[in-house]
C-alpha cells in the first residue's frame, strides 16, 4: 500500500484493480489548511489520462507489474512473438501492440510491461526507420515541409510526409506519435 | 545533492544571503529586537493540519509563535525571529519539511498595522536585493509597489468558487476550493491580500469586533504563492484554551498525534496580554521570487 504522501512522478499505483502511472504530482497546502495532493495519471490498460485530487487520508494499492526486455522474433497470425535473453518465447497480441505493430522489425529491442502476468504495453525505441512503399509523386522542386501527402510504409501503415519524399525513400518515424520525423535516405 | 548542483545554486544563495541581511536591517532599523526561542519544544501549537517532527521526548517547533507571544506578554513591544521550523510530511514545489520562517510581533497593534509593516518590508527588501520593486517570476511581470490588491475571503470565494464560506463554513470544501479555484484565480501582476477568514479557519486569531463570524487574519500572495500569514493575535486565555481543546479533540478523532496544551503560554495570557499583531513569512518563498526559482529546492541547499 502507498499513502498519498508516498506518491511521486513515475510511480505506478493501483486503484480499483486498474494500474496507473503517475505523470505529474503536486503537493498543495494552504498554511493552516489540509494538504491537497493533485495527481495526473495514465491508465495503463487504456492509455487515457486523468487528474484527481486527494487528501492525506487516502491510500493506494501497489500493482503487480513486471517489465521484460524482449526482442521481436516473428509474427504468427494475429500474434507477435518475442524472445528474451534466454530465448524463451512470449506471445503478444496485435491489440496490445496497437500501432506499434507496424513499426516492429526483426530483432528490435522492446520493453514489455506485464500486469498480473498479462502483457499490457509494449514500448519501442523512440525512432524506427521504414521504407516508403507507395506515395504519389510530389510537385517538382517543392521543398516545403508544412505541406504533406499520404504515404504507405512497408507493413501497410499510412503516415503523412512532406512533398519531397518519394516512393522508395527511407524515413524515420517517431513511435510515440506514429508521425514522420525526417528522411534518412533517397 | 551533487557538488555540480550546489555550484549552480551559487547565484540563488547569494540572493538568499542578501534577502536575510535586508530583513534583519529592516527590523533592526525600526526598533525591533531579534530573539532566539527554542527549536526543540515540549508542546507545539495545536493545529488541525500541522504535524510536528518528534525529537526524543519533545518536538521540533512548527513555528516559534507560542514562545514569542510569551515574550510579548512579558512586555517586549517589538520582536522578530528568523530561523528553522519543521513540519512533518510537507514536501512539494513550495514545501520542504525543514524551512526558514520569519515571524514578527508588535504589542498594541492589530493586523492592519502588521499589513503596513509587511508592505514596507517587501518594498525595502526588494530595493536592497533588486534595486527596485519590479520583478519577473515564472514569466509574469510583477509590480511589488505601490498597489496591493485587498480582497476579503468572502469576495474571493464568491468570485472564484461561487459560494460564501463565512455564511456557512465547510472545512473540506474550503481547503479544496482555496487551492483549486481561489488561489489560481488571484491576480498575478501585483501582491494580493486575502483578508478576514472564517473564524473556523484561524485558530490563533482574534475575532473581528462586531463581526464574530470572521477572524482578523490575512494572507499575502505574490506570484500566486502564499508568502505571509498574519493575525490580530488572540489574547483571551479562555477562548484560546477552548480552541486548543477543540483542536485536540479533532486531531484525536482524525487519528493524529495530540500534543499537550502549552500551559505556560496560557498562563502568560491569563496574566493579561495587551492587544498584539503578528505575522509569519516563508523566507524560502520570498527568496524564490527574488532569485527567479520555480522550486524551493533551488533556494535551499540540501533539501530532503
Amino acid at each position: 500500500m502507498y499513502a498519498v504522501g508516498d506518491l511521486r512522478k513515475g510511480l505506478k499505483i493501483e486503484i480499483e484493480g486498474v494500474p496507473y502511472l503517475i505523470t505529474e504530482y503536486s503537493f498543495l497546502k494552504p498554511g493552516k489548511g489540509q494538504a491537497v495532493y493533485t495527481v495526473r495519471m495514465k491508465n495503463l490498460l487504456t492509455g487515457s489520462t486523468m487528474t484527481k485530487s486527494y487528501r492525506s487520508n487516502e491510500s493506494f494499492g501497489e500493482p503487480n507489474i513486471e517489465e521484460k526486455e524482449l526482442r521481436f522474433s516473428y509474427k504468427e497470425n494475429e500474434d507477435f512473438v518475442f524472445v528474451d535473453e534466454s530465448y524463451e518465447q512470449f506471445s503478444i497480441s496485435a491489440e496490445v501492440l496497437g500501432n506499434s505493430k507496424f513499426f516492429l522489425a526483426e530483432d528490435m529491442k522492446v520493453n514489455a510491461m506485464y500486469f498480473n502476468g498479462q502483457p499490457i504495453e509494449v514500448t519501442l525505441p523512440f525512432f524506427v526507420e521504414k521504407k516508403i512503399v507507395f506515395t504519389e509523386p510530389g510537385a517538382r522542386g517543392n521543398t516545403a515541409t508544412n505541406v504533406t501527402k499520404p504515404a504507405t510504409i512497408e507493413g501497410g501503415y499510412e503516415i503523412h510526409v512532406p512533398l519531397f519524399i518519394n516512393q522508395g525513400d527511407t524515413v524515420r518515424i517517431d513511435t510515440r506519435t506514429g508521425d514522420y520525423a525526417d528522411r534518412v535516405s533517397k | 545533492m551533487t557538488p555540480e548542483i550546489l555550484s549552480r545554486m551559487k547565484p540563488a544563495l547569494e540572493t538568499r544571503s542578501r534577502v536575510l541581511q535586508a530583513i534583519r536591517d529592516f527590523f533592526l532599523g525600526r526598533g525591533f529586537i531579534e530573539v532566539d526561542t527554542p527549536v526543540r519544544i515540549p508542546a507545539p501549537a495545536l493545529e488541525l493540519h500541522i504535524d510536528a517532527e518528534p525529537s526524543g521526548d519533545a518536538f521540533l517547533r512548527t513555528s516559534p509563535e507560542l514562545h514569542m507571544k510569551r515574550l510579548l506578554a512579558a512586555g517586549y513591544e517589538r520582536i522578530f525571529q528568523m530561523g528553522p521550523c519543521f513540519r512533518r510530511g510537507e514536501r512539494g514545489r513550495l514545501h520542504n519539511p525543514e524551512f526558514t520562517m520569519l515571524e514578527w510581533y508588535r504589542l498594541n497593534a492589530d493586523y492592519n498595522d502588521i499589513l503596513a509593516d509587511a508592505k514596507m518590508l517587501i518594498s525595502f527588501v526588494a530595493g536592497k536585493v533588486l534595486g527596485g520593486t519590479s520583478l519577473t517570476y515564472r514569466g509574469q511581470r510583477i509590480e511589488l509597489m505601490p498597489v496591493w490588491e485587498c480582497l476579503s475571503v468572502e469576495e474571493a470565494f464568491l468570485l472564484h468558487a461561487g459560494w460564501d464560506p463565512v455564511r456557512k463554513f465547510d472545512a473540506d470544501r474550503f481547503d479544496l476550493d482555496l487551492v483549486g479555484k481561489v488561489e489560481p484565480g488571484l491576480p498575478l501582476q501585483c501582491p494580493v491580500v486575502l483578508m478576514d477568514y472564517p473564524a473556523e479557519a484561524a485558530a490563533l486569531a482574534r475575532r473581528k469586533p462586531g463581526r464574530p463570524e470572521v477572524a482578523e487574519r490575512w494572507e499575502l500572495y505574490i506570484g500566486g504563492m502564499e508568502i505571509v500569514n498574519a493575525f490580530s493575535e488572540l489574547t483571551d486565555p479562555v477562548e484560546q484554551r477552548r480552541r486548543f481543546e477543540e483542536c485536540a479533540g479533532e486531531r484525536k478523532k482524525a487519528g493524529r498525534e495530540v500534543y499537550r496544551v502549552d500551559e505556560e503560554f496560557l498562563k502568560a495570557l491569563e496574566k493579561g496580554m495587551p492587544e498584539a499583531g503578528g505575522a509569519a513569512l516563508g523566507v524560502d518563498r520570498l527568496v524564490m521570487l527574488f532569485a527567479g526559482s520555480d522550486d524551493i529546492d533551488g533556494v535551499r541547499p540540501f533539501c530532503t
